[in-house]
């Protein structure tokens, strides 16, 4: 038992999950829709490219005198399938003819810096928001950060990315409102306050989009703390107010509100999507945007498995971290 | 001797959506230097809410009146920091349920120690020095206190809250109902413990339970509480075996002693319920339970009569304006 | 024991049932009306919650006067009269969009599809979610690890990502749409009503109808669903919400019905349209207004709702 034991038991599910996920996909891309065929109607391949293409990825080949390959046919290539997704290969993206493997790995980090940038802030100043409302309950500062928060939750996160470039891009031309980088060669700190200043806009954003939830699961749950006995025993020992917040009152309050960051983060990398396309901003959200305008399955398959795996591997890493903030939860 | 509490004419009142309501109406009561006072009555009488009060850990809009007096000073005028500097120095409590008094996330040990570092008494290591010799006062190994509070059992636990109490060698200790949630045989060890701490360590202490057998044997002195206010005390034993007030003799009744001839195939229980706060009776409180009750007692409010040697009770019948006695009462 | 009349044994709201037994059945009726009495009084106290109903009230208001309100030929892409991309004015107070449609009148029958968009999304998420978790929570043993796993499974799935496979797959109807928010948002629901259904499961009483042989369809109806319920509906409230926003941006992402007006496709349109680098304000602001209305108003209801029905989170 103990936190090893604790630890291997969450890794286990997480690969379980990441299998399901892989099944999941294997049965949208291959049984409920032949890739192939797919493709060859959004897309001009001869007879040979679609052989080479079905022969590459390990695709099912039809029976000779029918379109289409059977369910078992299917079934039978699951092997080939999991042997060329986990060695990487997605095959070609319909649209730019470029390997999807490759079009990925360039823009990942892109959607990385924007997402853990995003979240970061919204997770500390969302929780800080909530703390400071629970603690100064009824304050002025609390009314108006509930309801700003309720506002911000309600908003669809493409829209207000609509309103701050009508609003900074368009009206007051402050910051950029699309790109990752200005064109021409920057260098040093000049390429580093350029992209800053691109990221601004989507950056906050998807801090914007976020906060409003974490601050308010926050503050219900400090309220909550707050009328337990333990906090009552703090007081009792004469430790000031500062302290039975920070040592006491904070420290569990924040576990309910670290569960729902880990549910949220799927929602996250969703909200990451429309952002990017918002502010065409070249990371995997565009590359989904475009690949969803020109039907083009091979790159949406691969940003299915990948940005799944990637929130079944953060939620794997926060659920370490929470055994660690939560002795309760390593013994049980 | 010198007093180390003084409560004078205290009166609680709780505010809540459907108005004030009365927890504490005029209590007087005293604890000398190295005296156990046992404070006693049914759940919702106050007697919670008193302990609560001494520390000023009362909601914010409760309403206060009255004086508390703790070790020379005056709790209610106390500024914040002064306030904060008495709690656990001045007076310091046994909180009832263990289970929930104590922070799940945190080392048993981190939490004696913070109230040790908060005080200055000790750096963080002294004062983990300090705990660790606490808890072999309470019977507890040293090296438990690098537990956290799921990994003990509730006794364990109980005793863990008996090492906070004591860590910065409080003036008053006040154990608010401190086995209710135990075992019985973890309650008599837990018990047996207290009054040997109590022994050695001379403390001044309010011992607060609805439990007269437990009291009797920890306490000096006996009140026992009805709807917010004292309606007996005196010394324990004399109270206990020949109490002077109804209330007193069926609260006896309810916790009889084991070979107490008295209550032999007798078991005297209690009907009815306590009180509403906020529909007090008219008269003596206790009246619509009362067994001897005449037709004075619905209109009269009874003050505390004296009623021996030492000792006071509040009911028309001790007050010798009427003939009869209430020791009637327990036979 | 003698005692005189104290107020305190008194319950005076209580009313008193005939004398002649009434039956079971009308006894449980009684005491549900009552209860729901009890909740709306609570309702009725919870300011943020009023607002949220008098909002909603409105909402659908605009929904179901839109068609004596508005010629729903304005609407149409090819039937409109309107000039097209016309800044608002007296005879197009919000203006119109790029097929010259009136977009006050875009706003009123938006309304209906983002409701219904919302509503049954909703109601398909719950369904989904209320056998899984109850199914779970009630079978226990293998068919629980199962549906715990897919459950927990469809928790970790980023729903975006999955929802875009399957409107691909699947086509842009607006059935298919709603089809698609409640497959990719069941399992909340689903773990929750577990949760809830193994507690049930726990308590005595249904221990007891068990022994005295009461069938698994009667369990379940009878004591595991109306203990459910509570927890279901506040849930219920708080996900249409989630629904309205998953159209909005499965519309945003070019995946809205192209053959319907609702909020969600009338803000993916002006996007697509470019309308934000060419300034067309009053086709992109509007319509996130109205979301936002009706987000915050069910967010509201829900969350006065969760405050009355679940007491474990009601302030002390």
């Amino acid at each position: 038992m103990g936190t090893l034991g604790y630890i291997a038991r969450k890794v286990g599910a997480a690969l379980l999950t990441l299998v399901f996920v892989m099944a999941l996909n294997f049965f949208l891309f291959r049984i409920a829709g032949d890739p192939i065929s797919q493709l060859t109607r959004s897309a001009r391949l001869t007879p040979a490219d679609q052989e080479a293409l079905r022969e590459d990825l390990g695709i099912c080949q039809p029976p000779p005198g029918e379109a289409r390959c059977s369910v078992i046919g299917h079934a039978a290539t699951f092997p080939a399938y999991l042997r060329e997704t986990l060695t990487g290969n997605f095959g070609v993206s319909v649209q730019s003819g470029d390997k999807v493997t490759t079009l990925i790995a360039e823009r990942f980090w892109r959607t990385l810096l924007l997402l853990g940038l995003g979240t970061v802030f919204a997770i500390v100043i969302g929780i800080l928001i909530g703390i400071r409302g629970a603690w100064k309950r009824g304050s002025f500062f609390d009314k108006s950060t509930l309801y700003g928060s309720m506002t911000l939750y309600s908003m669809p996160e493409g829209w207000l990315g609509m309103l701050l470039i009508l609003l900074f891009g368009s009206l007051l031309a402050i910051f950029p409102s699309s790109g990752f980088q200005s064109p021409g060669n920057l260098s040093g700190f000049d390429q580093v306050a350029d992209i800053a200043n691109h990221l601004f806009l989507p950056v906050l954003v998807l801090t914007l989009g976020y906060i409003g939830e974490y601050a308010i699961v926050m503050r219900a749950s400090l309220l909550e703390m707050m009328g337990e006995d333990f906090v009552q025993t703090a007081r009792a020992k004469g430790v000031p107010d500062r302290l039975v917040r920070r040592n006491h009152a904070v420290p569990n309050a924040i576990l309910p509100t670290f569960t729902l960051v880990f549910l949220s983060f799927g929602f996250v990398v969703g909200g990451a999507i429309i952002v990017e396309s918002v502010f065409s901003y070249p990371g995997l959200g565009q590359l989904t945007y475009q690949a969803i305008n020109t039907q083009d399955y091979p790159v949406l398959q691969a940003v299915f498995l990948i940005s799944s795996a990637a929130v079944i591997l953060f939620n794997l890493l926060a659920d370490i971290l929470y055994g660690h903030l939560d002795p309760r939860i390593r013994s049980a | 001797m010198t007093d180390v509490l003084e409560l004078k004419d205290l009166r609680i009142t709780y505010q809540t959506q459907g108005g004030g309501v009365p927890a504490v109406r005029g209590v007087d009561l005293t604890v000398r230097k190295g005296e156990v006072i046992g404070l006693a009555g049914e759940s919702g009488c106050g007697k919670s809410t008193i302990a609560a009060a001494v520390l000023r850990l009362l909601p914010n809009d409760t309403t206060v009146e009255g004086d508390i007096v703790l070790e020379g000073e005056d709790i209610m005028s106390l500024s914040p920091s002064k306030l904060r500097a008495v709690r656990w120095t001045g007076a310091s409590i046994i909180f009832q349920g263990a289970q929930h008094s104590l922070n799940p996330v945190q080392r048993v040990g981190e939490q004696i120690a913070e109230a040790i570092v908060v005080h200055g008494q000790a750096r963080e290591r002294e004062a983990m020095v300090r705990v660790g010799s606490l808890f072999e006062q309470v019977g507890l190994p040293p090296r438990r206190k690098d537990a956290y509070p799921h990994e003990l059992s509730g006794g364990q636990k109980q005793r863990v809250m008996i090492a906070m109490a004591l860590a910065c060698q409080p003036s008053l200790v006040i154990a608010d109902e401190p086995t209710t949630a135990l075992d019985v045989m973890v309650q008599a060890q837990v018990l047996r413990l207290l009054k040997q701490l109590q022994r050695d360590l001379e403390l001044s202490m309010i011992f607060i339970t609805h439990d007269l057998s437990v009291l009797v044997e920890v306490s000096d002195r006996l009140a026992i509480m009805y709807a917010g206010r004292i309606i007996e005390e005196g010394p324990a034993e004399q109270v206990f075996h020949t109490p002077k007030h109804p209330y007193t003799t069926a609260l006896a009744a309810a916790f009889p002693e084991i070979g107490d001839r008295r209550f032999r195939g007798n078991p005297t229980g209690l009907g009815g319920d306590p009180p509403d706060p906020q529909h007090i009776p008219t008269g003596c409180s206790f009246h619509p339970r009362c067994a001897l009750r005449f037709d004075d007692c619905v209109t009269h409010d009874p003050g505390l009569f004296d009623a021996g040697p030492g000792r006071r009770a509040a009911c028309l019948l001790v007050s010798g304006a009427h003939a009869g006695s209430a020791d009637g009462a327990a036979t | 024991m003698d005692t005189s009349t104290t107020p305190t044994t008194e319950v005076l709201d209580e009313p008193r049932l005939p004398t002649k037994t009434p039956s079971a059945r009308r006894i449980t009726w009684l005491r549900r009306r009552r209860a729901l009495a009890g909740y709306w009084r609570a309702y009725k106290r919870n300011k943020q919650g009023m607002i949220g109903l008098v909002l909603l009230l409105i909402i659908i208001a605009l929904a179901l006067l839109a068609p004596f309100l508005f010629d729903k030929a304005q609407i149409g892409v090819s039937t409109s009269t309107g000039e097209r991309l016309a800044a608002p004015s007296s005879s197009n107070w919000l203006g119109t969009d790029k097929f010259g449609r009136d977009i006050v009148a875009m706003l009123a029958y938006g309304a209906r599809i983002s409701l219904l968009v919302g509503l049954a999304a909703t109601i398909g998420t719950m369904a989904i979610g209320a056998v899984v978790g109850i199914t779970a929570g009630y079978a226990g043993g293998k068919t629980d690890t199962f549906l715990n796993f897919l459950t927990n499974c469809f928790l970790v799935i980023p729903w975006i990502p999955l929802a875009i496979v399957l409107v691909a797959l699947m086509g842009r109807g607006v059935w298919n749409i709603i089809l698609v928010i409640a497959i990719t948002s069941w399992a909340g629901t689903a773990r929750l009503v577990r949760a809830q259904a193994l507690t049930v499961k726990e308590r005595t009483y249904v221990e007891r109808a068990r022994a005295l042989g009461a069938g698994d369809w009667h369990l379940v109806s009878r004591h595991v669903l109306p203990n459910v319920f509570p927890v279901l509906f506040s849930n219920m409230v708080l996900a249409v919400s989630l629904a309205i926003l998953s159209e909005t941006t499965l519309a945003l992402l070019g995946l809205g019905d192209p053959n319907t007006v609702s909020w969600g496709t009338m803000i993916g349109d002006s996007f697509e349209a470019g309308a934000i680098v060419a300034g067309y304000w009053w086709w992109i602001i509007p319509p996130g207004l109205c979301l936002i209305a009706v987000t915050l108003s069910f967010t509201m209801c829900g969350y006065a709702l969760d405050e009355i029905l679940n007491p474990k989170l009601r302030q002390r």
